[in-house]
């Protein structure tokens, strides 16, 4: 009996050794070079030089912006979208659903050249309005992103409880606000997630809307071009620290199983 | 009149997703340069190019085949790591499902700038091998391949494993034909995801790949910087070709799974 249980659980070995190599240790490594120099000595330059230039920090908080006023804007479109289509009366639903989800399938780079060509005719010069165009390109590459977890949760959702509140007197909103809404949190947090991180990083669609882009992700891509391993890796650590203040405050909402990016299939 | 409303909302939602694509399909059939100008003739001529021009063809077909040899490595790696975490102890277990959520979470550009620096300056193997780049997609496909298994082993039913053993099957028969079988629909959703997410990668193939190499990704984004107005129109008909498979496969997958359906 034992035999059988170290074969089945020697099965992870393969799979825990590459998390170990290829996840974590690339992890420590960052950590590494973002506090030494090139000659590989300690030093809390990188640190200092992020934090004291206006630039860099300026940076920080652009993204920050672009990335909440995206979340926002997605979480807006996406949530009636997803009520809608887990709640409404439709025939043939999963149909529907297919239709919002269907973009994710065709490559980010060319659903933003069409995007591109398309603002361009509206608006002529793109560049004139860098924010604005941030926000519709990062909007219109993660809109599915978040309709799909808000789907999920919404369709799960008991319907017996929301006869439950109009049986005993709440009007269509209350019900909406004091049951639909609370019960779609893990939903919203999943959807979140899924969208705040890559609209703070994902360069490459700014960079294609309009070749020049302020936001962390091309933070890492300069110094990346640069050959700057060190700076480049304190980016990276101050990115992971976000990563790990987003997800801890959002663990205590979300339910494992819509959790985060895991809910697309 | 009660209806109007969220129909007039969906379909809002459904022109801002799809109108740009549209659009761009429509003027992929024509000799215009550029959206919005004003078009002289129809024409094939952007499709010719992009299945005549070499450098595309191989671009799409490297893509392809980058996509397959990741996605399989990632679905071993990740479906062999769900079955054993599930069978481990709490501690194992824990440990392996936060290492598992590390990708998933990180911001893919972090993710590929990590591997990069470990692999690349570090270590200092050589792009041209592919070694970094099909690593590198591992780390990222293979934890969705973990997250798309581990629901099925859950809801699985221990008995039947515990009955083949009974019956006299060996454990890794057991495991082989009794507990893989149950996984499929996980290791099948997995190993689409797998594709899709390799398809889609920009950031751990730019840091990665070899400098001849290109995916559709990394070329796109090149092709706007470059100002070959003949390779940006075929790019046109490439993304409507990649709309017209897409849509091809939902709508098969969508009736097969119905006559699945009616069969039962």
């Amino acid at each position: 009996m034992k035999a059988i249980t170290l074969n089945r659980k020697h099965l992870c070995i393969p799979y825990a050794a590459f998390l170990i190599l290829f996840v974590i240790l690339p992890l420590l490594v960052v950590l590494y070079y973002a506090f030494t120099n090139a000659t590989g000595e300690f030093t809390l330059e990188n640190f200092i030089s992020f934090f004291s230039n206006t630039n860099t920090i300026g940076t920080l908080f652009y993204s920050l912006a672009l990335g909440i006023v995206t979340t926002v804007c997605c979480l807006l479109i996406a949530y009636p979208t997803a009520y809608l289509l887990a709640r409404g009366k439709f025939k043939k639903r999963s149909v529907l659903l297919m239709l919002f989800v269907t973009p994710m399938w065709i490559n980010f780079t060319l659903r933003i050249t069409a995007l591109k060509e398309i603002l361009s005719l509206i608006e002529g010069n793109i560049a004139q309005y860098p924010f604005l165009n941030s926000v519709i390109g990062m909007t219109y590459d993660f809109l599915p992103f978040m309709i799909l977890p808000l789907y999920t949760c919404l369709l799960k959702l008991d319907t017996s409880l929301l006869e439950a509140a109009s049986d005993l007197g709440a009007d269509k909103a209350t019900v909406f606000l004091k049951v639909t809404l609370p019960l779609s949190v893990p939903g919203i947090v999943s959807g979140v997630t899924m969208v705040l991180l890559p609209s703070m990083t994902n360069y490459v669609v700014l960079d294609m809307l309009y070749n020049s882009t302020y936001i962390m992700g091309s933070l890492i891509g300069s110094y990346f071009s640069a050959y700057d391993w060190h700076n480049g890796s304190m980016i990276a650590l101050i990115l992971l620290v976000i990563i790990f203040l987003i997800t801890l405050a959002t663990n205590r909402f979300s339910d494992d199983e819509s959790s985060s990016r895991g809910a697309i299939l | 009149m009660k209806k109007v409303l969220p129909v007039f909302w969906l379909c809002l939602v459904l022109a801002f997703i799809y109108l740009p694509i549209l659009i761009l399909a429509v003027y992929s059939f024509t000799d215009a340069t550029m959206v919005g100008t004003e078009v002289s003739g129809l024409t094939f001529q952007n499709y010719i190019n992009l299945f005549a021009n070499e450098e595309l063809r191989d671009m799409i077909v490297g893509t392809f085949v980058l996509a397959i040899v990741v996605s399989c490595i990632a679905t071993v790696l990740g479906t062999l790591g769900a079955i054993g975490a599930h069978y481990s102890k709490r501690l194992p277990k824990t440990l392996i499902n936060g290492a598992n959520e590390i990708p998933v979470v990180n911001a893919d550009i972090v993710t590929a700038f990590s591997v990069c620096v470990l692999l690349i300056i570090l270590l200092g193997i050589n792009k041209d091998t592919f070694v970094p780049l099909v690593i590198g997609q591992v780390v990222l496909c293979a934890p969705f391949v973990f997250l798309a298994v581990k629901p099925k082993l859950t809801q699985m039913d221990n008995s039947l494993y515990e009955a083949a053993l009974d019956l006299g099957a060996t454990p890794s028969q057991a495991l082989w034909k009794v507990v893989l079988p149950q996984l499929i629909p996980g290791i099948v959703s997995g190993f689409m995801l797998s594709f899709t997410l390799s398809l889609d990668d920009y950031f751990i193939t730019t840091y990665t790949k070899p400098s001849s190499f290109d995916t559709i990704s990394t070329y796109v984004f090149n092709a706007t910087k470059g100002s070959q107005t003949e390779i940006k129109t075929a790019l046109w008909a490439l993304s409507t070709v990649i709309f017209l498979v897409v849509v091809a496969a939902v709508i098969v997958t969508n009736v097969v799974s119905r006559r699945h359906k009616e069969e039962r």
